[in-house]
């Protein structure tokens, strides 16, 4: 037990404990590090533009990512658990994009969303309006677009939680709900979503916690641009770390996400005291 | 009256096919841009040009070889091979030691380590990232496989200690009492006895972790800067961003790239499904 205890603490305790120092400090990577109290946050908060755009971008993503994923993979998982005959083919098939990396995910989107060729050149040749723009090169429409993708890869694994969540719900509900004539969406409504609610709940923790984490497609995909348009909070941990160096600076931003992470975790705790069957 | 029974009856086997109908059209979603990059992978460039998304009129196999001179695969792979391996031999060993342990042995302490691993495991990346790689830059391990394993371990440890644990409390204890009965020590009955009795637990562990590394990106491009150290991820990234309007290139790249993960999750899908949907649920 003692070797790989030894390796978490060296890798995960001691950092994050050294990142709350240094996020208090001038320090740039090498070299000492200068105690500034709270200077950074003061700069964080009260004069850093970019920092309060990221955080609206990472709120906007939590709002896409709340919605838009967990409202497709419902719809599928529902639609697959009635069925015998061929599920477990579409359950593999529909979980496929959730195994590739994400640099190919990146770049086989960016290719299909390139306004020359690929799909949108297509939809764009057929003079579908508001496609002969690159959808990642545009100031409005990059995080969306980026969100898209990332979401392309990750709805079939939401999709299999939920329906692994399905299976455990009893038949004999289903068959006392069709006894009552209930129809497909009053099924879904007062069966389903109840049977799979710690599943559901969960899985909106999860995503509230990691839309303020996400980094992967953002920076393979635009790297923050066009001009900043899709910056969020671990981009610019990234570059004011390793290309400003300015470590001191960038583990104050950690720090941030690592409170808003918190917080979040404190809600679903207190809700859960207030008797939320979370 | 009778008119009612049919109903009834309709209601009860109720009509399936709109769901294989929307399914099928996810379906379409989900893998029609990996036909498209299969086909994309074989076109010449005159070809990508006139028809971006059809199927292929003549077959070009030399993008691959070309994909693989270009892209270093040669030594990417290698790269990709050590971490991966390197991390899932110290995790299954390390790992299943210490999930033995805390299911098994009852050592002091064992609560507070749980609830340190299920917090650690919920720790952010970018809280420690930054002090994480200046402390391994000043240690020499930036640029260095050997260096980047053990962040890998890390990360990965929690994950793979519950899982392994949830195998091994589901093995009966007579099966060690006989064991130590007859004389063995704890590491035999570990080797012996927990092993090969728990061996889905460790190849599912094995899996998960193979396919976390093997695709890992961010701390790859932070931790390995140098071109011969790149992993087929970060170099794949690199090579793409050269040659950017050349799809026939970067498609046979991605295509060798995703070929041996699809292999094996196909292989093993619902052992890689279980595992990473539980993964997903506990970490």
């Amino acid at each position: 037990m003692l070797p790989i205890l030894l390796i978490n603490v060296s890798v995960v305790l001691i950092p994050s404990l050294s990142s709350i120092y240094y996020s208090m400090t001038d320090w740039r990577g090498i070299g000492a590090a200068h105690f500034v109290g709270l200077d950074n946050f003061r700069r964080l908060f009260f004069d850093d533009p970019s920092f309060k755009h990221a955080f609206t971008n990472n709120v906007i993503w939590l709002m896409m990512f709340l919605t838009v994923p967990i409202a497709i993979a419902l719809v599928a998982a529902s639609l697959l658990a009635p069925i015998r005959r061929g599920a477990l083919l579409f359950r593999m098939m529909l979980f496929i994009p959730y195994v590739l990396p994400s640099v190919i995910t990146a770049s086989l989107w960016r290719t299909l969303m390139d306004p020359d060729h690929g799909i949108m050149g297509k939809l764009n040749s057929l003079g579908v309006p508001g496609t002969e723009k690159a959808l990642l090169g545009t100031k409005h429409t990059v995080l969306p677009a980026i969100a898209f993708i990332d979401n392309w890869h990750w709805w079939g694994f939401l999709m299999v939680l939920f329906l692994a969540a399905m299976q455990n719900i009893p038949p004999t509900l289903y068959e006392a709900a069709k006894l009552d004539g209930a129809n497909r969406w009053q099924e879904f409504r007062d069966v389903t979503l109840p049977g799979i609610r710690p599943t559901l709940v969960f899985m909106i923790l999860m995503t509230s916690i990691w839309s303020f984490l996400t980094f992967d497609y953002i920076w393979i995909l635009t790297q923050g641009g066009p001009a900043g348009a899709s910056e969020v909070l671990a981009v610019l941990v990234f570059k004011d770390a390793f290309q400003n160096f300015e470590a001191g600076y960038a583990s104050a931003i950690g720090l941030t996400m690592s409170f808003f992470v918190g917080i979040i975790i404190m809600i679903f705790i207190m809700l859960r005291r207030r008797g939320w069957e979370i | 009256m009778s008119a009612l029974m049919g109903r009834r009856r309709s209601k009860r086997a109720r009509n399936l096919l709109p769901n294989y109908v929307i399914l099928t059209l996810l379906l379409v979603f989900a893998i029609g841009p990996l036909v498209i990059l299969a086909f994309n992978s074989v076109k010449s460039r005159a070809e990508i040009g006139r028809n971006p998304l059809g199927f292929p009129h003549a077959i070009q196999w030399s993008n691959y070889t070309r994909a693989w001179n270009v892209g270093n695969f040669s030594t990417t792979t290698v790269n990709s091979g050590i971490l991966v391996v390197g991390t899932v031999i110290c995790i299954l060993l390390l790992g299943g030691m210490a999930a033995y342990s805390l299911a098994k042995l009852n050592p002091p302490g064992a609560d507070g380590v749980m609830l340190y691993l299920l917090v650690s495991s919920s720790v952010p990346l970018y809280l420690f990232l930054v002090p994480l790689f200046f402390m391994w830059r000043s240690i020499g391990l930036v640029n260095n496989l050997f260096g980047l394993i053990p962040i890998y371990v890390a990360i990965n440890a929690p994950l793979a200690i519950f899982l392994l644990r949830s195998f091994m409390l589901e093995l009966p204890r007579d099966f060690e009492d006989a064991a130590r009965v007859d004389g063995a020590g704890e590491w035999q009955v570990f080797a012996r006895i927990v092993i090969p009795l728990t061996w889905p637990g460790f190849l599912t562990v094995g899996l998960v972790v193979a396919l976390a590394v093997w695709n890992e990106f961010v701390l790859a491009t932070v931790f390995l800067t140098d071109p011969s150290k790149f992993t087929v991820v970060t170099s794949y990234q690199n090579f793409v961003s050269s040659f950017t309007r050349d799809w026939g290139l970067t498609s046979a790249a991605s295509v060798m790239m995703i070929a041996p993960i699809l292999l094996i999750f196909l292989s093993l899908q619902r052992r890689f499904i279980d595992g990473l949907t539980q993964g997903g649920m506990k970490g």
